[in-house]
């Protein structure tokens, strides 16, 4: 389970006035901005698929759709045979930014993943050993205001685990956290993927977190955005760019798409 | 420096922030009497060499012992839990109306659009001039004062509870979609407690105006409240028990207040806002 079809989705929205009355500007009331344009893309049962793409491009756009909160204006998002018209316990969104619900326990919040279960007992037993996997065993009853950065994360990855999820859709799983909770969420996320073997959509601004992680990597671009590259990869985890010279290549070339250089 | 040295200075350094935390807090109770004694004093000066009978200016000792008095004959206790009582029914009946309909025009463009301008147009009337209206309908008692104490809560809560609930983080609705929310567990689960910090805000300063708006509202059509007292206080022209009617309306207003204030600690997650 978790096949995503993406086929030929456009995506716009109508800007509000932002600019007074009788200025030139291009964005008049009414005036719709194409974000995305004939996307089509397929992602395959468990696969880590990693998205790149400059800020603004419809990273989180795209992800919006998959996940059914926002509606396509053309085309349509199909998983596991099925068009998606709505959120879906069946695939789960980890936000950006925290998407805890902040006057919730760490328990209670995970427990939202087993909503859908009858007896008590099992649902007990699922919650806690979602929370002991990602190591907040005895944060059980903290906030989310009382936990760091990288615990919020985890949390959250907890909860989104606990629904037992078709697919996995994470925007920026690694936004705002320091270098260190960075690596080691994305070993876990990594090591959970090896797994449970969910489909995973990463969005990601690092291009080691795409080559080190993905099984697929797509980088998206321009205004409106299109598919600039849809690559498979199949090297043999643990990967290091620095030792395989493929992987290396694909770097560079990753990084030219994107228009920057490594070496300055 | 050795390692006992250290030791010994940490300590030393947290007794010394010890005592000066102490001495904070300390200073938070002594400035304030220092301040009431100057006042007193003056007070007690000013009705001694002013001039002006004690029946226009009491002096504080006289004050104290209408005070005294008041208390003994337990009118002092009679009246505060009149109005307590007043000002508790028109709060608690504007909770009951203002929150659900704050969530609902917060949440509903098409009813906030119809509504908002009614609100809008009806909150700035101060609550007093309603006081023709609210007689004509509700007659004398407790009715009319009511009326008038839940017209002042209400509005100032409906805005604050509409605002909060408008400005929930979308996030939070995407993510009891995404978890099968249905709308009542939408409501309870992510509306109620999101807006709780805002609206307990509220709910502190509609307080206050609840307690403002009575006194005046019981200087009509009732015989009993500390507005009550002050007024037939004045026409029995003792201004030290009008004074002792003062001071008591400070008194509880302050205490109304930190009880409000102190809302925040039933629950944990309130000490945060979202
Ligand atoms: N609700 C909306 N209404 C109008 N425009 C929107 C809306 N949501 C997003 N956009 C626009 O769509 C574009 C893409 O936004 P999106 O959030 O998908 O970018 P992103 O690729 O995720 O960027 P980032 O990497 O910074 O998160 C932006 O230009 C944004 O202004
Ligand atoms: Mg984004």
């Amino acid at each position: 389970m978790g096949h995503i079809l993406i086929r030929d989705v456009c995506k716009s929205y109508r800007n509000r006035r932002i600019t007074r009355r009788g200025s030139r500007d291009p964005y008049q009331p009414g005036e719709t901005m194409r974000i995305l344009d004939h996307i089509n893309l397929e992602f395959c049962e468990g696969e880590m698929v990693c998205l790149l793409g400059p800020s603004g491009c419809g990273k989180s756009t795209l992800l919006r759709l998959i996940a059914g909160f926002d509606m396509t204006t053309a085309g349509e998002v199909v998983i596991d045979g099925r068009k998606v018209v709505g959120p879906s316990p069946n695939h789960i969104f980890v936000f950006q930014h925290s998407g805890l619900l902040p006057w919730m326990t760490v328990w209670q919040n995970v427990e939202l993943g087993v909503r859908n279960v009858e007896d008590l007992r099992t649902r007990q037993e699922k919650v806690q050993e979602n929370i002991d996997m990602v190591d907040l065993t005895d944060f059980e009853q903290h906030y989310p205001h009382q936990l760091s950065g990288g615990m919020k994360r985890r949390a959250e990855l907890a909860r989104a685990l606990a629904a037992n999820p078709d697919v996995l859709i994470m925007d920026e799983p690694f936004n705002g956290l320091d270098f260190l909770s960075h690596m080691r969420i994305r070993e876990e996320i990594v090591n959970m993927h090896e797994l449970l073997r969910k489909t995973t959509l990463v969005v990601t601004h690092d291009i080691d977190d795409a080559l080190l992680m993905g099984d697929r990597i797509v980088v998206m671009g321009g205004r409106p955005a299109q598919i600039k590259l849809n690559r498979q990869l199949d090297f043999p985890h643990p990967r290091d760019p620095k030792k395989n010279a493929a992987l290396g290549d694909l770097r560079d070339e990753l990084f030219l798409m994107l228009g920057v250089s490594y070496a300055v | 420096m050795n390692r006992s040295a250290t030791h010994t200075r940490s300590l030393l350094m947290e007794r010394a922030s010890e005592l000066v935390g102490w001495r904070r807090g300390k200073r938070r109770i002594v400035l304030p009497l220092v301040a009431l004694a100057v006042i007193l004093l003056a007070w007690e000066l000013t009705t001694r060499y002013s001039g002006w009978s004690a029946q226009v200016f009491p002096s504080p000792s006289r004050v104290m012992r209408g005070m005294g008095e008041l208390i003994v004959n337990g009118m002092l206790l009679r009246h505060s839990i009149a109005s307590l009582f007043r000002v508790t029914a028109g709060f608690y009946l504007a909770i009951i109306f203002a929150i659900p309909i704050g969530i609902v025009l917060g949440r509903v463009e098409t009813l906030n659009l119809m509504l908002n301008p009614v609100i809008q147009f009806l909150r700035p009337i101060s609550p007093l001039a309603w006081i023709p209206l609210a007689v004509l309908w509700f007659g004398i008692g407790d009715k009319p004062a009511v009326f008038l104490i839940f017209l002042a809560c209400f509005f100032p809560l409906v805005v604050a509870t509409a605002i909060a609930a408008r400005a929930i983080n979308p996030v939070f609705f995407q993510v009891a979609a995404n978890f099968k929310f249905n709308r009542w567990e939408t409501t309870t689960k992510v509306i109620v407690p999101a807006i709780m910090p805002d609206v307990l805000t509220a709910l502190r300063l509609t307080v206050g105006i609840g307690w403002l708006v009575v006194v005046a509202a019981e200087m009509l059509a009732v015989r009993s409240g500390l507005g009550y007292l002050i007024l037939d206080s004045r026409n029995a022209l003792r201004m030290d028990y009008v004074m002792v009617g003062m001071m008591m309306i400070g008194l509880i207003g302050i205490a109304l207040d930190d009880l409000m204030r102190r809302l925040v600690y039933l629950h944990p997650a309130l000490q945060r806002a979202y």
